[in-house]
């Protein structure tokens, strides 16, 4: 029997791990609100719950993901007004694009050999690193090696919680279906650091709510090279897509997407970035 | 052999310990059977005793906990119970997912088997209780020696339909991290992206520990039938 005590805990639950995905969100540029125009329609895969990356509310969309697509579709020729953005979640980006039911897809898509049976890449635009974000008074952890003994969350089967699995088997770790419920459990306190990719984290430590509160380690200690999805075997596409990043990193856009979206967290991207592009093939 | 591009089933059964995964499948859905058969006699006995408050508050559990998602009860055991009420069911993190995740599946389908119990106890002529009392036996004793014993047999069938769905639920408790079925899966689409004989694997698997779990029962309900 659950007492009323319990109902009361159980109700903050249930708003801490649903109400994290309606709300916050970073000063990003918004993507919808291009004029009237050309060009040819474009269907782009994003993630829709990622703040600082990939975030929908409402009808706007936001983040380093989108600013990157808008930055691609416009130099494919796309209005943004003309691209219809369409939710990709991890385990569907493969199918998405083999099917055609996106273009592009710009989530968050680490570049693996795996996945490169499957589809072709461009990039990478972005790379990413896993790392660590705790509480802003914990001054205990540094680093991965500081983690004995220390409670870590991650999201079950991510490759964040596989990695820390296999390398650092001291670790306690607790695993959720989402990075949402990890952020409350770690503002709770009942876990002493969440662990992915340094984006995703420096995304969740920049929302209003956690403003302050939470803060990025700054050790990363893997590499994930963010490429853009396409179809298997396009290689007139990936051209094109590789041109685009080029020029969106030579002419500041991309500093200042990365900078709108990810900077208010005192984060500064890790090595390697910006990135140079892999050829097409 | 199936292969679709990518991974087929050999190297996902090579690299992965696929049978480990269903066996923490197996050891949850026992011990939440158990638990949840416990559970259920006991909130069942309460909704027919002559007590009202018991009564009311046997139904209270079942309507409340049967019209909860299973989803919120795991994520509120980890979430809510052991990190804000500091109810640690073991110190060590991976031992406390486990029994967290055996408990809310006991809590979860205990409320169905209550039902299941009940349904049973439908089944028992109104006669047989008025018998019992009438040669002297209190309410615990016709329940135990008269009433239950058929109740049982009468709710063979719908006690397997909860089993076997106790059996499927058990994959709602990788969204707390248990090491089960489901929870692989999920790492196996990550490192080698979702085909269709990875999906199998699990599929073929869940239907080999239901498929005779249905069968069995079916056939034990027949055996058992009281015949009337």
């Amino acid at each position: 029997m659950i007492g009323r005590r319990g109902r009361v805990v159980l109700a903050a639950a249930v708003a801490t791990a649903l109400g994290l995905a309606g709300c916050g969100g970073g000063s990003g540029g918004t993507a919808a609100s291009g004029s009237s125009g050309g060009g040819q329609a474009l269907k782009i895969g994003i993630k829709f719950d990622q703040p600082g990356l990939g975030l929908k509310q409402g009808d706007t969309y936001t983040g380093l993901d989108v600013d990157v697509a808008t930055y691609v579709a416009k130099k494919l020729g796309t209005d943004p007004a003309r691209i219809s953005w369409v939710q990709a979640p991890s385990a569907q980006r493969e199918t998405l694009l083999s099917t055609g039911q996106v273009d592009l897809v710009v989530a968050t898509y680490s570049i693996t050999d795996a996945r490169k049976q499957k589809v072709s890449f461009a990039g990478p635009y972005f790379i990413a690193g896993q790392d660590l974000l705790v509480r802003s008074d914990d001054t205990t952890i540094t680093g991965p090696e500081s983690l004995q003994n220390k409670k870590l969350c991650s999201v079950k089967g991510s490759t964040s919680a596989q990695k820390v699995k296999s390398k650092y088997p001291g670790v306690q770790l607790q695993e959720f279906g989402t990075y949402s419920e990890c952020v409350a459990a770690l503002v709770a306190r009942g876990v002493d650091a969440l662990t992915t990719d340094d984006t995703i984290l420096a995304g969740y430590a920049a929302q209003p709510q956690y403003k302050g509160k939470l803060k990025v380690v700054g050790k990363p200690f893997s590499q994930e090279r963010y490429g853009i999805g396409l179809k298997k075997g396009d290689t007139a596409l990936c051209r094109k897509v590789t041109d685009a990043i080029t020029s969106m990193v030579a002419d500041g856009s991309w500093q200042k997407a990365v900078d709108a979206n990810l900077g208010a967290a005192q984060y500064k991207p890790g090595a390697g970035n910006p990135p140079t592009t892999d050829p097409c093939s | 052999m199936i292969t679709t591009r990518g991974v087929g089933v050999v190297d996902v059964l090579g690299r992965y310990d696929v049978l480990g995964a269903f066996w923490v499948t197996i050891q949850l859905a026992v011990l939440a059977a158990l638990g949840s058969l416990v559970l259920g006699a006991v909130v069942a006995t309460m909704r027919v005793s002559p007590v009202r408050v018991l009564r009311f508050i046997g139904a209270a559990y079942v309507n409340i906990v049967r019209n909860t998602p299973l989803t919120l009860l795991m994520v509120f055991s980890i979430l809510g119970a052991t990190f804000i009420l500091g109810l640690q069911l073991s110190s060590a993190t991976g031992s406390n997912i486990f029994r967290w995740a055996v408990v809310m599946l006991s809590v979860y389908h205990g409320a169905f088997v209550c039902e299941a119990l009940r349904s049973g106890i439908n089944t028992v002529p109104h006669g047989q209780a008025e018998a019992a009392r009438s040669i002297g036996l209190t309410f615990g004793q016709s329940l135990r020696q008269v009433i239950l014993p058929q109740a049982f047999r009468g709710a063979v069938a719908p006690l397997g339909s909860t089993l076997i769905a106790l059996i499927k639920n058990t994959t709602v408790a990788a969204v707390i991290g248990a090491t089960e079925a489901a929870g692989l899966l999920q790492e196996i689409v990550e490192n080698e992206t979702g085909t269709l004989a990875v999906f199998m694997i699990f599929a073929i698997g869940f239907v080999l520990l239901t498929l005779p779990v249905g069968i069995g029962f079916t056939a034990l309900s027949r055996r058992l039938a009281v015949r009337r």
